[in-house]
Formats: structure tokens, C-alpha cells, sequence
């Protein structure tokens, strides 16, 4: 049992930690605008399956970690996956039932929503107004939904079904 | 938290987290937020955590780095036959430059001796190499490999072979970071190589585009026209190209032209780059004694310009 808690433990840390090294690895230049929110993906996830493990203390610490890596303004990240990790926390039960391209078209609405907070959150530092393929990465992330899914599901049933 | 297990949760039920909470924690977002806009502590943190950030900096940029030693590897002859060529016309046109140029630093020499001058324009660099990561992909910085361990500090000028790339504005113990000229935060007083014009470009947030919003519009630009750092602001030294003028239209108020130019440094590509050493010397009289609690005179003041937003 508590073997194959250890194990669980490894895939969240793991998948969390992959997120950031995803966040920060480079595409190439014309692609540069429709990298996912790869963090917002991982934490959707977890907030789904493993509520126990993701509450809002736990987003916000993330968010800062990502500040400090990636981010320019500390919080600011802090700030997003709170909200969004909040919403998923409320619609939970709901969220858990819904077929996969319906979960995908939530996960859309939740990084738009989220490309809306890093809009208000730069408005207010007085940044310009991001380009237009500013909003093209929620729906890669929506795209990419289904593989984060459909993968770390498959990892945590291996986990389950591996006799210990 | 408590959750209740899942059989017992209906379905449209609320969920499990308090609003109160929620407000707790954004509240505490914002005014981090806050002060860190104000103060930028953001950096003395990332410093304090660059055991952690350098080696996650290095770490997702090892799958580039791989991708591009592959390329190496397989790079065919004739490709590389090719480069070589490319290169060896390029050394032998800079040979030749240099040589001219040789001359002219002599004779420059010459004159200032004459006219008793007593600065230099010697010009100490520093090689560094970008690590190939990805900030954000709608500010221009990269991540360089110098940091204050060899002797990186704030504010200097970053170039590649072509021109003017950026400069630092970061710098943690084995890493730098540097905010590219196309970041839409960045400006960078130039003047007009043909006519002497002075005018300051300021980035767009694409990274082929330079805009120069405020032209007087009796001014003599022309498309083509080559930009220069001018020197001013105490920055960047003058007279590195930084870019070369693309079109003029007039701006909306009609008041002044507008122009757009390309910059002249690859910046869209990485490799290595280099950190000029010696900050030009800020101009104007030198910075008074603080014990006179002298009131103006403060050399980062006149450093602006060109500065962090």
C-alpha cells in the first residue's frame, strides 16, 4: 500500500515538475505563441483527480514557484492558478463525469478565462495590450487536454493494477 | 481539506472549497503583486533560488541543445562546404574593414593627442552563450550563460556580429538575463547614421520590428536609412548599427512621422553573444560627493532612457 502510495507520489511530483521544464523548453519561433499553459494543464488534473493533494494553498505555491522561473512580476502566476484552480475545485463533481470533449471545451473556457486574468493582472501593471495570437494558446491547450488526460490516467491505473 | 468521499457528493454539488479561502489567497496574490511591481524584489528572490532556477534553466535547455549537436552531426558536407565559404567571405570583408579601419583609429589617436583628449574607446567584451529556453513568448529576454560569478552587471549592452541585441537586466550567480530591443518595455536612443538625426526606437513586441513613433516630420529619413546607437542616455555606447529604417508613414496625429525599422542583430537566432564590459561613461558633470546632498547631477537619472521601464 504504502508502496504504491510512494509511486502515486512520484507520478504528481513528477508531473508537476515536467510541467515546468515544459513551460520553459523553447518551440521554435513561429510557434512560440501557441505553447500551452502546460502548468494550468497539469493542475487541472490534479484538482480533478486528486482533490485531497490540490487545494488553494497548494496552487499558490505553485503559481510562485513559477514566478520565480518564469514569471516577471512575482504572484502573478500565483494569482492565475488560484482562480483556476478554485473554479475546477467548485465544478469538481461535475467536471469529473463529463466526457472527454466536453472536459476539453471546459478546460478551453478555463484558459481563456485565465488568458483574461493575465490581461486585467498586465492591464493594471501597464503593459501594452497583447497581440492577437495571445489567445491562441488556450485552444492548444484545449487540443492538448485529452493526451495530459488520457496519460497520466494510464499512468496512475498502471500504479493501481500493479500487484505489490 | 476534508473531502467527503465521492459517493456521498452529488453531482451538482458545490464542491468543497470555501469562498473565503479563495479571497484569502488572491488578496495575498495581489499585494505580493504589488510590492514586487513597486520594488522588484523578484530578482533578489530568483537570486537567492538560483540553486534551484540556474539548473531548471539548464535542464529545459538541454533538449535543444541536443536537437541541435544532432544537427551537427548530420549536417551534410556541401551545407557545411557552403557555411565555410559563406564565413571566409565574411572574415576577408571584415579583414578588410579592419584594416581601413586600423588606419583611421591611428589617426584617431593622432588627434586626440592633439586635442589632449583623455578618454578611450577601447572596448572590453565578454563572450557568453544563450541558453535556449523560453521565458515568455510575448516579452523578448533571453537567458544568457554569465552571471555575476564573471563579473556580469546590470545594464550592459548585449551584441551579436550584426548589431545591438539587447541588454542585461538580470543577473543571478551563473546566469544573466538580457531584454531584447524588440521587447515592447525596451527603447534605445539611435540616431540616423546619414544624417545625424537623433530619435529613440523603441521595441514592438515582434521580433523584426523597431518602432521610431516620434520623427519630426521635416526630418530627413529616407527607407534604408541605417540607425546607430547614438549614445545618449549613457547606456550604449555610440555608433553600434542597430537597425535599418523599413518604411515612414505619418502618425495618426499627423504631427510627427512615424517609422518602423528591422533590426540589424540576428535576434531571432541564439548562439553566442557578447557583453560589452565598460559602461559608457554617463555624460554631464561627474556624479557629486553624496555628503553635499547635492540635489541633481545623478548619473541614473540621465541613464533612463535606455534603461529598465
Amino acid at each position: 500500500m504504502s508502496n504504491r502510495r510512494r509511486a502515486h507520489a512520484l507520478i504528481f511530483a513528477g508531473s508537476i515538475i515536467f510541467a515546468f521544464l515544459l513551460q520553459l523548453t523553447p518551440l521554435p519561433l513561429a510557434l512560440a505563441a501557441f505553447k500551452p499553459y502546460w502548468l494550468a494543464l497539469v493542475m487541472i488534473y490534479w484538482a480533478i483527480e486528486a482533490p485531497h493533494r490540490v487545494g488553494l494553498g497548494f496552487a499558490f505555491l505553485i503559481g510562485l514557484g513559477g514566478d520565480l522561473l518564469i514569471g516577471q512580476v512575482l504572484g502573478e502566476q500565483a494569482l492565475r492558478l488560484v482562480v483556476l484552480v478554485f473554479i475546477v475545485l467548485r465544478f469538481r463533481s461535475r467536471l469529473r463525469f463529463f466526457p472527454i470533449g466536453q472536459q476539453s471545451l471546459a478546460v478551453l473556457a478555463l484558459l481563456l478565462n485565465d488568458r483574461m486574468v493575465v490581461m486585467m493582472i498586465r492591464g493594471f501593471a501597464g503593459d501594452p495590450m497583447p497581440p492577437l495570437d495571445f489567445w491562441v494558446a488556450p485552444v492548444v491547450g484545449m487540443l492538448a487536454w485529452p493526451f495530459v488526460f488520457l496519460l497520466l490516467d494510464d499512468l496512475r491505473a498502471r500504479i493501481r493494477a500493479k500487484p505489490t | 481539506m476534508p473531502v467527503t468521499s465521492p459517493d456521498k457528493v452529488s453531482l451538482f454539488a458545490e464542491g468543497t472549497v470555501s469562498t473565503l479561502r479563495l479571497i484569502v489567497y488572491l488578496a495575498a496574490a495581489m499585494i505580493i503583486m504589488v510590492i514586487d511591481h513597486r520594488g522588484g524584489y523578484l530578482q533578489g528572490f530568483r537570486n537567492m533560488a538560483s540553486l534551484v532556477v540556474e539548473p531548471a534553466y539548464r535542464a529545459a535547455a538541454l533538449p535543444s541543445e541536443v536537437v541541435r549537436a544532432g544537427k551537427l552531426a548530420i549536417a551534410t558536407q556541401s551545407h557545411l562546404v557552403d557555411e565555410n565559404r559563406a564565413l571566409k567571405e565574411a572574415l576577408l570583408l571584415a579583414q578588410v574593414r579592419l584594416n581601413r579601419m586600423s588606419a583611421l583609429t591611428a589617426q584617431n589617436d593622432r588627434l586626440k593627442q592633439l586635442l589632449d583628449v583623455q578618454r578611450d574607446l577601447g572596448l572590453g567584451v565578454q563572450l557568453a552563450q544563450l541558453i535556449d529556453i523560453d521565458l515568455d513568448p510575448f516579452r523578448h529576454r533571453v537567458v544568457l550563460n554569465a552571471g555575476s560569478v564573471q563579473a556580469i552587471v546590470v545594464g550592459q549592452p548585449v551584441l551579436d556580429a550584426f548589431g545591438v541585441m539587447g541588454q542585461v537586466v538580470e543577473v543571478m550567480p551563473n546566469t544573466s538575463v538580457a531584454m531584447l530591443i524588440t521587447d515592447p518595455a525596451h527603447a534605445i536612443p539611435v540616431m540616423v547614421a546619414r544624417t545625424g538625426l537623433r530619435t529613440i526606437a523603441y521595441g514592438t513586441g515582434s521580433i523584426d520590428r523597431l518602432q521610431l513613433p516620434n520623427i519630426p516630420i521635416s526630418a530627413d529619413v529616407k527607407v534604408g536609412d541605417a540607425l546607430v546607437t547614438s549614445g545618449l542616455g549613457g547606456r550604449f555606447p555610440a555608433g553600434f548599427p542597430v537597425g535599418e529604417v523599413l518604411e515612414i508613414s505619418n502618425d495618426e496625429s499627423g504631427m510627427f512621422a512615424a517609422a518602423v525599422a528591422r533590426p540589424a542583430a540576428a535576434l531571432d537566432r541564439s548562439g553566442e553573444v557578447l557583453l560589452l564590459q565598460d559602461l559608457p561613461q554617463p555624460m554631464g558633470p561627474p556624479v557629486p560627493e553624496p555628503a553635499l546632498q547635492a540635489p541633481a547631477g545623478d548619473s541614473s537619472a540621465i541613464s533612463t532612457p535606455g534603461g529598465r521601464p
